[in-house]
């Protein structure tokens, strides 16, 4: 079973309660940055937002950080593809 | 013939957490394609998905972010709870998820009645008066929620499945793949959703 005793790294609670703090804070500054119509902006901080938050949850609460390299570098891979998709999608839209 | 029983552990629990994330980048995608069929027509009709938008109670979708995101802290505490061998807080903390999850759902019912009482839904006479674009920006609500609440469901059952391993120490301090990978789930779920509430929600 040495396969599995790999050393498992505890992490403490008060690192999952900041980074809930840390979403809550992200959450509530896009509620309302969003109230106010700064037009194209709007969309982008939301989005902007929206993305930290989430490598905020890959980090920490899907333990990305402590975990095994190869994870983290994979779920780089497909965020990068889904960007290169979203990209080539609107090249399309945006030039046709 | 009495023939041995073969008692050794066949474990892997990197290969184990790989399976579980091989899956995500697979929900992932199939929500990526959504986002963007979303980002598209929003493009192409945005004076009507201006006006949907803030059909949306923005009120209700925040409390949802945050029992989500409360839901996701909760879970990945009951993992720290595990390893330090404390079996009651670990099941406290799990309990707290799925009970938070619940009160998710019920809200999502609430919105959606409401929704349906203002004679909102897909193929509603209402919405065909309105226009393509506001069909299309419902038809996207209602798919992209509903699928997302029936991840909710999923991840309810991953976990509650988990739950009675616990209780029967199945999943113990040792031993802890299969809540890590009920975590991973709940975790991509609330990622889902940290895109769909700006996206519904917030810009109109």
């Amino acid at each position: 079973m040495s396969k599995n005793e790999e050393k498992t790294h505890i992490i403490p609670y008060r690192t999952f309660l900041l980074v809930l703090l840390v979403l809550l804070t992200f959450t509530f500054i896009s509620i309302g940055v969003t109230s106010y119509n700064l037009g194209p902006f709007t969309v982008l901080t939301a989005l902007l937002l929206a993305t930290l938050k989430t490598i905020l949850i890959l980090t920490y609460f899907m333990h990305l950080k402590f975990d095994v390299k190869m994870f983290g570098i994979l779920v780089a891979a497909v965020l990068a593809l889904i960007a290169v998709v979203i990209f080539i999608t609107f090249l399309d839209y945006l030039f046709r | 013939m009495s023939q041995q029983v073969h008692t050794d552990e066949h474990r892997d629990d990197i290969g184990s957490r790989f399976g579980m994330w091989l899956f995500i980048f697979t929900e992932l995608l199939l929500f990526a394609g959504l986002f963007i069929t979303y980002s598209v027509f929003r493009y192409k009709n945005w004076q009507a998905f201006h006006l949907a938008a803030e059909e949306l109670d923005v009120f209700i979708g925040a409390l949802n972010t945050v029992i989500l995101l409360a839901s996701s802290a909760t879970i990945a505490m009951s993992i720290t709870a595990l390893q330090q061998k404390r079996k009651k807080l670990t099941l406290t903390l799990m309990g707290t998820t799925m009970l938070v999850g619940l009160v998710f759902l019920v809200n999502k019912y609430f919105e959606w009645s409401l929704k349906f009482e203002h004679g909102l839904y897909p193929g509603s006479e209402t919405l065909v008066e309105f226009g393509k674009g506001e069909v299309l920006f419902f038809g996207l609500y209602f798919f992209m929620t509903g699928l997302h609440a029936l991840h909710i469901i999923a991840g309810l059952g991953f976990i509650s499945f988990v739950f009675y391993y616990v209780i029967k120490n199945k999943v113990t301090h040792d031993n802890f793949v299969l809540l890590e990978n009920a975590g991973l789930y709940w975790h991509l779920v609330d990622i889902i959703w940290v895109f769909l509430f700006p996206l519904f929600y917030l810009i109109t």
